[in-house]
């Protein structure tokens, strides 16, 4: 089955149509992942600045990485959630969507540039804990990051709009 | 009694500039959205310090005043993009009660913040009781969840 022909057939299923219908459910969950903005790319974005070494100059990364990753990761997953089920209620105009599928792209390179960061740069945290100016990798990553996810969070925000829609597709 | 001066918002160039252009509402709402991140993230790594859930290993003044100069950046990225997003929709905004639920919040959210949460956050470390750190951190977030959430309202009302 091609991907628009999966997205066809989730489109028809009755949880689809019901959360697409809704008069509550479907702004519940938009919301919620907008709202989860401030927990997911919120702490991503202080940790980035720590990197840039703009703010909390003087806690060590290795101390405040692991306070922030349990929020990190639990916002990741809200994230994740709340989007699977607002792709779930309009899958084929979605798939369709130009903004859609740069923001997919752009997420998947924001996961490479964090990986390279955790193998790379992260690993020998030890070196550069203290400095208040984090190495330049470091400092790199970071810029990365702030780059991608304002792209990302423009790119999610276009997806509501229709300029560019197929006919037809609604 | 307000109503004619949200008239005139909405008449202005700029609210006329915005209405009548394709790409500016949403380019501006998403930096309205970049800067929600960074409050978002400002604010919530002191109120979960103050709660006693997160970044406990920092001493609560401290943080408090790492994480104010990007509150009041963000903030003010914030407050400029949403007085135009109002300038474009004003009319709107004044049927809606999203947007007044969003305002009657928003005062009180600044308003603690920049007081009693600053007050708080600076006598840390003996003279308070923790319950009282974990009151303001509640309210906080309390306070600033209603903007968050009654905001992202106004776009599905009207």
């Amino acid at each position: 089955m091609s991907l628009l022909g999966f997205c066809q057939w989730l489109e028809k299923t009755s949880w689809s149509i019901a959360l697409h219908e809704s008069l509550w459910v479907y702004p519940i969950v938009e919301s919620v992942h907008v709202l989860t903005l401030c927990l997911f790319v919120g702490v991503a974005v202080m940790l980035d600045l720590r990197l840039l070494g703009v703010t909390l100059r003087r806690v060590p990364m290795s101390q405040l990485f692991p306070q922030l990753q349990p929020w990190l990761v639990a916002g990741f997953a809200l994230m994740v959630v709340s989007g699977g089920l607002l792709f779930y209620a309009i899958p084929v105009r979605t798939y369709l969507n130009i903004f859609f599928r740069i923001k997919v792209v752009l997420l998947l390179l924001a996961g490479l540039n964090a990986w390279i960061f955790h193998r790379r740069v992260y690993r020998r945290v030890a070196e550069w804990d203290l400095d208040e100016r984090p190495p330049k990798g470091a400092r790199r990553a970071a810029w990365v990051s702030l780059a991608l996810w304002a792209c990302i969070i423009t790119a999610g925000r276009m997806i509501a709009y229709n300029w560019f829609d197929a006919p037809g597709v609604h | 009694m307000l109503l004619p001066f949200f008239e005139w918002c909405e008449s202005t160039a700029v609210g006329e500039a915005i209405r009548n252009s394709l790409w500016l509402f949403p380019v501006i709402e998403s930096f309205h959205l970049l800067a929600l991140a960074l409050i978002g993230g400002a604010v919530l790594l002191l109120d979960l310090r103050l709660l006693g859930i997160g970044m406990r290993r920092q001493e609560v003044a401290r943080l408090a005043r790492d994480t104010y100069p990007w509150l009041a950046r963000g903030l003010s990225v914030m407050i400029l993009t949403g007085i135009l997003l109002f300038c474009s929709e004003a009319i709107k905004c004044y049927y809606s009660s999203a947007f007044w639920t969003k305002m009657f919040a928003l005062a009180p959210a600044l308003l603690f913040t920049f007081t009693i949460r600053r007050a708080v956050a600076r006598a840390s470390g003996g003279r308070l009781l923790p319950v009282w750190q974990k009151l303001t951190g509640l309210v906080s977030l309390s306070l600033w969840t209603i903007v968050g959430a009654s905001g992202r309202w106004i776009g599905f009302s009207g």
